[in-house]
Parts: structure tokens; C-alpha cells; sequence
């Protein structure tokens, strides 16, 4: 009886604020657009489905700010971003963290670790603290904004090869390949800080400028943390940017050399500690590992 | 109606005492005590000072409010896990040396309001001015205008690498300053995530923040169990409460696991040594769990274990006996134990946050009698439970309801002639949050709430009123409407 006394005395209350204050109007002012190329999309990681209906709201609360209300990358903070990296155009379908080979678009869980995991050096955080669900919602939802998801499939994933042992023959051979093979220095630096003679001039796929990769900060890459990800990065190569596959030129083993002496080049790297603070791959591997 | 069929009235009621016309004698007498209690709680604890969305983050960050809060400033898990790396992303561009020289993170929050408080069963003369012939007659007061909140301004952010801060000077709506929080952080101690110290003072690590809570007006701006105190009792602690000491936390990597242990000083965060000399501490554990259609749902729980002085050390060396500050003695224990959560259904648009809480002051806190002095017959230590239930729906990252419910109930009175149900609570709050864009840059919610709380024979926690004589059957309902626009730059 008291109860029902003071929801009597609560609802004019509660009547006065909903009307008087006029909760409808400002709930039918609350829709922004985003705009999509294709119809609704899923994303498959293991067990788990993600659905781009879910994805929409979950890309305006997170993502809408860099990336724009189109995908395009021109969302209002785009024109801020440190060092001038500006967010992924997602109406391309070109992606640099992949496990496929160059010129395919990414299967789902490298959108979903890519999300998880973060880009390193640039403005886009890692998502981990998302959960799950609302990740993998978010990689179809990001899908449904370049037609190449409807209208390709993407390439099985490389083979990335047991590591070779690190030894400091292995790093002399890969300094052979950085320094004179493959001129990696002519954009990345004799010492590796992303200062080599070519740097001023790169461009990305639509034309502006982009830093090499300066290997003395961090222990951590763009596209991963662990050798296995280096390595993936020499051979997919980072599509979009001038970055190219070197799976055509490079074997297996001449890869590892590459990574081991690529290692050297980074002042906070120590051997056998390449899972630094989060986020890193492997983390993010476990995480696909375990949906699966 | 659902709220209160969604939260069973567990909590337990000690049996009352039989009312014999002496006890109603007693009971008169307590009540009368309780209101001059009530009148003088601690001005500190309220009104409570309300933490903000800090866009001075998002304007560094790039990122729009709603990356970090459900609906500003309640914290969402990458929020959270923002604040536990020391308001770090970890990718690499944390330091300052990172930022235009010229930025410097300083926001601050204000909000111009409109709002009618309302009391019931207050004595105002019957002349007004109270001259002859007039007699005191029961009332509501109401009252209503145009007003300002408080005022923050924050600064907050990273010194290095892993080395963050907090300065947050705070202003009443007069104008007048105090320290909310300043402290220095260092994260991620010998490179691990679960070794954090914090150094100043600061919130207590609760799993519901009170500090960036949805709610703003004078009844449903405060958890009234973060503030609770029994009727008579000296232990003047709120959980609520900002408090100066030294806090080790840590927190898996996506925050999902967190605790917190901290040592403070046993005088509710005021500045100035202590009253006493002893440390209080503060425990905390939350865990939280994928539930794939329903969201993340964390359960987490605490317990604070104090003590507070009863007795004076004084001097009379020079005449008169004087009290020798930050010298009393005869500490009495006293704890808040209770776990909380944070539940989400309809894949994260619907959260729920119960809240639960046992609360204990020692017989001789409760009593308001010196250590060294005999308690008075039939005394107890107090115990009290309390919880609340709140909800939120976010229809759209900007537009939110809200709702809660709240009871504290006495389990059982320091003296058995004090009524039963003296002080218990019932309080309930209803409104929505419109956030008419959202950018990087700043942020502004149109606020509506209206919230109502019922106290037995003690002033309402909102301050308003003087709360009434004790009565079995009804209580003092202040009542709170507020429309106001919450901003933040």
C-alpha cells in the first residue's frame, strides 16, 4: 500500500518530466547516417557470427570520429591525427594487416585481430576491451563498406614457417639483405629509423606522403608484435602503401634473417620479450584461437 | 513498480522493538536526537561532487566521447581500461612529447540548471517570523528557480610515459574551491599491468562510480548508502567519498580482471593531519565475463575496514582543558562490506547495476561514547543494509534513460529504545540524457530527472530540510526535479 502510494505520488512526476520536457522530440534527433556500399554483411570467426546491423551502432560509438560516417576515412579528427597518418578508407577494401597474400582483401580475423590489437604509432587504439561479439560485429559491419567483400573472396592465409635458430650468422645474412639485396635501407634507414634516402618521397595509394616504419622505437610493428608477425609482414607486404610482398624474392629462411637482424635495429627489443604490454598478436591470436 | 519487483526486499529488518508507551517516550526522544544528528552530519559529504568526461582526452585521442563512456561520464570497458593504464592508449603516443606543445589537458564541467526541491512534514511557524501566538504546523516546503551546479575544472593526462595525474580544484555553486582529487600514478610498475601505485587523493576505486554517475539533482545525485550513517553514530564515513592515501591496483589487459588495495588516512579525505592516528583500508575485486548476446557482465566485490577515535587527548597545562590535535585515541572499528555489478542485456544496450552493502560501526561509535567511559545500557553496534538497483537504456550512444532504486534498512539500532525503522531510506530516481551531438571536442546533455527519497526521522541526505519527528508509518519525502544542460569543454 505505501508503495503503491508513492508511485501515485511519482508518476505526475515522472509524467511532467517525460512530456513537459520533451523526451520524443530529442529521441527522433538522435539518428546519424552512415552510409554503406553494400547490403547487410556478416563476419565468421570460429563459432562466433557478427552481424554489420549490430556493427552500425557499435562503428558510430567507436569508430565514426577518424574513419567518417562513410567510411572513407574523413571522419572530423582524420585532419588531426598524430605524425599525419590518416585513418584506413574502408570503401577500398585495401587493408595492410593481413595474413592473405598482397592484392586480396583480409580474411575476417585479420579485420577482428586489427581491430583487437590496435595500430602502433598511429591514432587507431587497441579495441581489446571490446568484447568479442561487438568486435566481430564491428569487422562486418566495416565490410559492408567496400563492394570487394561481395564480390571476392579472400586468399587462404600463408604459411609462416618455423623459425630459424637466431644466431648472429643469421643476422649477418639478413643485414646482407637489408643493406644491399633488397635496399630496404633506401626507405627505411641504414640504422633502421624510417630516414632513408627514398622517405620524403613515398606515397601511399592516394598520394600522400607516408612515413617508413622507424624500427628504433618500441618493440612492437603495426601489424603485430612477435617474429611470426614480422615475418608475415615481409611476405604479405602492406597493401596500400609502398611497402610491397617480398614472397616472390625472399625464401623462407632469408625471411627469418630479415627478422633477426631486423631485431637488432630496435633499442627496446630484448631477445626472447617480443610480448611486450598489451596489445600485442599474440593475444590476439589466443583470442581467435580460443573462438575457434 | 518493475523496480521494485526486480529487487526483493532482502534486506534484512531486525525484529523491532515492542512499543510500550515508554518506548514511545524513548523513541520521541531518539528521533529528537536524530534530527539534531542529521542537522549536523558532516557538511563534507555532501553535496557530492560529480567527476567529469574529460575532453581534454578525446581532444588528444581523436576519439568521440561515447569511444570511452556509455553515456558521459559513465566509464564503459574501454573507458575503464583507458583509466587503468594511467589515461593511456599503450600505443606508443602516450607521452606528452608526443603532443603539440601547445595543448595542454584542462577541461571543465558546469551545469545550468532549473530544478524544484520539495519536502513534506517540515515545522514552519504558523506566523510567519514566529512571534506570538504562533505555533509550529507541519508542511511541505517547495521550492524552485534558476541555478548552477558546481563547477570543475580538470586537469588530468599523462607527465611521461606511465608517470599520469590528476588536479581537479572543484567550486560549489558559490564560488568557494576545494581539492575533489590531486594525485600522481605510476603505471605499469616493473612493466606489468597489475602493479599500479597512486599517491594523493582520489576515488575510491568503486566498481559503481558515484563520481560519474547519470544523476545530478539534489535527491538522486547521490547514492544515499555511499553516505549512509546510522542515527547517533560518530564514524562520519562515506564510501562516496574521495580520500587522501596510497593506492595498489592492477587489471588484466582488457580490464576485465581488477582489484585495488589502498591505505588512506582515517579522516574522509579532508586535508590537514588526521584526528586520530590510524589508516583505513580499502579492498576491492571485480571480474568480468563475455556473455555473447548479452554483453560483458562484471560482478566485483569490497570491503573497507576503519576506525575512528573516541576519545580527546587534551591538555591543561595552561588552565582550561584543550584538545591536542591529531592525538585522539581510544579507535573503535568499523566496516563496509558488499559486492556490486555491472550487467548488461540486449548486447550492451541495457544495463543494470546492482549494488549491495552491510555496513557495522563498533557499539561505542554508534553510541557516541569515549572508550574510556561505560556504554550505555543496552547498547549495540549498529548494523545496516543497503543496496540499490539502477538501470540504464541506451537508446542511441546519445540518448540514455535512466532509473534506480535505493533502500537502506536497519538491521539494528545501537539502542534497543531506538524505533527499529529510525533513519531507514527508500529512494527512487527516473530522467534521461540527451546528448545533442558528439565530437571529439566537447560535449553538452540536455538533463532531465526527477528523483524522490523517503527518510524516517532524519534530515533527507539531499540536505533539504530538517528532517521531522519520528513516525512508524510515514517518513520525510524530498522530492527533486531538474531539467539543466550538462556541459563540458
Amino acid at each position: 500500500m505505501k508503495f503503491a502510494v508513492s508511485v501515485v505520488a511519482f508518476l505526475p512526476g515522472l509524467a511532467y518530466l517525460l512530456l513537459a520536457a520533451g523526451a520524443a522530440p530529442c529521441s527522433a534527433q538522435i539518428n546519424i547516417h552512415v552510409h554503406s556500399a553494400t547490403g547487410p554483411a556478416e563476419s565468421h570467426l570460429g563459432n562466433l557470427t557478427g552481424h554489420s546491423e549490430a556493427g552500425k551502432q557499435l562503428y558510430r560509438r567507436f569508430c565514426i570520429g577518424c574513419h567518417g560516417p562513410n567510411g572513407d576515412g574523413k571522419g572530423e579528427n582524420a585532419p588531426y591525427l598524430a605524425d599525419g597518418i590518416l585513418p584506413r578508407d574502408f570503401t577500398l577494401g585495401l587493408f595492410k594487416c593481413r595474413s592473405t597474400p598482397s592484392g586480396s582483401i583480409p580474411q575476417d580475423s585479420d579485420l577482428f585481430d586489427t581491430v583487437g590489437r590496435g595500430l602502433v604509432t598511429t591514432g587507431m587504439p587497441s579495441w581489446g576491451p571490446l568484447t568479442d561479439q561487438d568486435r566481430a560485429d564491428l569487422v562486418a559491419f566495416i565490410k559492408t563498406f567496400s563492394p570487394r567483400f561481395v564480390e571476392e573472396k579472400p586468399d587462404k592465409a600463408i604459411t609462416i614457417p618455423a623459425e630459424t635458430a637466431d644466431t648472429p650468422e643469421s643476422q649477418k645474412r639478413g643485414e646482407e639483405l637489408y643493406q644491399k639485396t633488397l635496399k630496404c635501407f633506401e626507405c627505411h634507414g641504414k640504422s633502421g629509423r624510417g630516414d632513408g634516402p627514398s622517405a620524403p618521397t613515398l606515397r601511399d595509394n592516394k598520394g600522400n606522403p607516408i612515413p617508413p616504419y622507424d624500427f628504433t622505437t618500441g618493440s612492437r610493428f603495426k601489424c603485430g608484435a612477435s617474429n611470426g608477425d614480422l615475418y608475415r609482414i615481409f611476405m604479405t607486404g602492406l597493401d596500400g602503401t609502398p611497402m610491397p610482398a617480398w614472397s616472390d624474392w625472399v625464401s623462407p629462411d632469408q625471411g627469418w634473417d630479415l627478422v633477426h637482424y631486423l631485431r637488432t635495429l630496435q633499442v627496446n627489443y630484448k631477445t626472447g620479450k617480443s610480448k611486450p604490454a598489451p596489445p600485442s598478436r599474440e593475444k590476439s591470436k589466443e583470442n581467435t584461437a580460443k573462438l575457434k | 513498480m518493475l523496480l521494485g519487483t526486480l529487487f526483493p526486499r532482502f534486506l534484512a529488518r531486525a525484529g523491532r522493538p515492542a512499543r510500550s508507551s515508554l518506548g514511545r517516550t524513548l523513541a520521541k526522544a531518539a528521533a529528537g536526537a536524530a534530527v539534531f544528528l542529521g542537522a549536523m552530519q558532516p557538511l563534507y559529504a555532501l553535496p557530492v561532487q560529480k567527476v567529469l568526461a574529460i575532453p581534454a582526452f578525446a581532444r588528444k585521442y581523436g576519439l568521440p566521447c561515447s569511444a570511452c563512456h556509455t553515456a558521459w561520464p559513465e566509464l564503459n570497458n574501454f573507458g575503464q581500461a583507458f583509466r587503468d593504464n594511467g589515461y593511456q592508449l599503450m600505443n606508443d603516443r602516450d607521452s606528452p612529447i608526443y603532443q603539440n606543445p601547445t595543448y595542454f589537458p584542462i577541461t571543465f564541467r558546469i551545469t545550468p540548471n532549473w530544478h524544484v526541491e520539495s519536502t513534506t512534514h517540515q515545522p514552519v511557524d504558523s506566523i510567519p517570523g514566529g512571534g506570538g501566538g504562533s505555533i509550529s504546523q507541519d508542511k511541505t516546503v517547495t521550492t524552485h528557480g534558476f541555478d548552477l551546479s558546481g563547477l570543475d575544472i580538470w586537469t588530468a593526462g599523462t607527465l611521461f610515459k606511465n608517470v599520469s595525474f590528476s588536479v581537479l580544484p572543484s567550486a560549489n555553486s558559490a564560488g568557494a574551491f576545494h581539492f575533489e582529487n590531486v594525485y600522481i600514478r605510476f603505471d605499469n610498475l616493473g612493466g606489468s599491468r597489475w602493479l599500479n601505485l597512486k599517491f594523493g587523493k582520489f576515488e575510491l576505486d568503486n566498481l559503481i562510480s558515484e563520481k560519474r554517475f547519470l544523476f545530478l539533482s539534489a535527491n538522486g545525485g547521490l547514492y544515499q548508502t555511499y553516505h549512509f550513517a546510522p542515527p547517533g553514530d560518530s564514524t562520519g564515513f562515506g564510501v562516496g567519498d574521495n580520500q587522501i592515501g596510497v593506492e595498489l591496483m592492477g587489471h588484466s589487459a582488457k580490464s576485465y580482471t581488477r582489484y585495488s588495495v589502498a591505505l588512506l588516512s582515517s579522516n574522509e579525505g579532508q586535508v590537514g593531519l588526521p584526528s586520530n592516528r590510524t589508516y583505513d583500508a580499502y579492498l576491492t575485486f571485480s571480474q568480468a565475463f563475455q556473455v555473447r548476446s548479452l554483453g560483458l557482465q562484471r560482478f566485483g566485490a569490497f570491503a573497507y575496514i576503519g576506525e575512528r577515535p573516541t576519545v580527546t587527548q587534551t591538555s591543561s597545562a595552561s588552565g582550561a582543558p584543550v584538545p591536542i590535535a591529531g592525538a585522539a585515541t581510544g579507535n573503535k572499528p568499523f566496516y563496509r562490506v558488499g559486492f556490486a555489478g555491472d550487467l548488461y542485456a540486449l548486447r550492451g544496450k541495457w544495463e543494470f547495476l546492482p549494488y549491495y552493502v552491510h555496513g557495522y560501526d563498533n557499539a561505542f561509535l554508534g553510541t557516541m561514547t569515549a572508550a574510556n567511559m561505560a556504554l550505555p545500557p543496552g547498547a549495540h553496534a549498529p548494523v545496516w543494509n543497503g543496496g540499490f538497483l539502477e538501470s540504464h537504456y541506451y537508446v542511441s550512444p546519445q540518448f540514455v534513460l535512466t532509473g534506480r532504486y535505493e533502500i537502506i534498512r536497519m538491521a539494528q539500532q545501537a539502542l534497543d529504545t531506538t524505533p527499529g525503522n529510525l533513519s531507514d531510506i527508500d529512494a527512487y530516481s527516473f530522467g534521461y540524457r540527451w546528448y545533442p551531438f558528439m565530437y571529439s571536442r566537447a560535449g553538452l546533455a540536455f538533463h532531465n530527472e526527477y528523483s524522490m527519497a523517503r527518510s524516517r526521522g532524519t534530515a533527507p541526505l539531499s540536505g533539504d530540510g530538517v528532517g521531522a519527528a519520528f513516525s512508524p508509518s510515514s517518513g520525510v519525502w524530498s522530492r527533486s526535479l531538474l531539467i539543466g544542460f550538462d556541459f563540458d569543454f
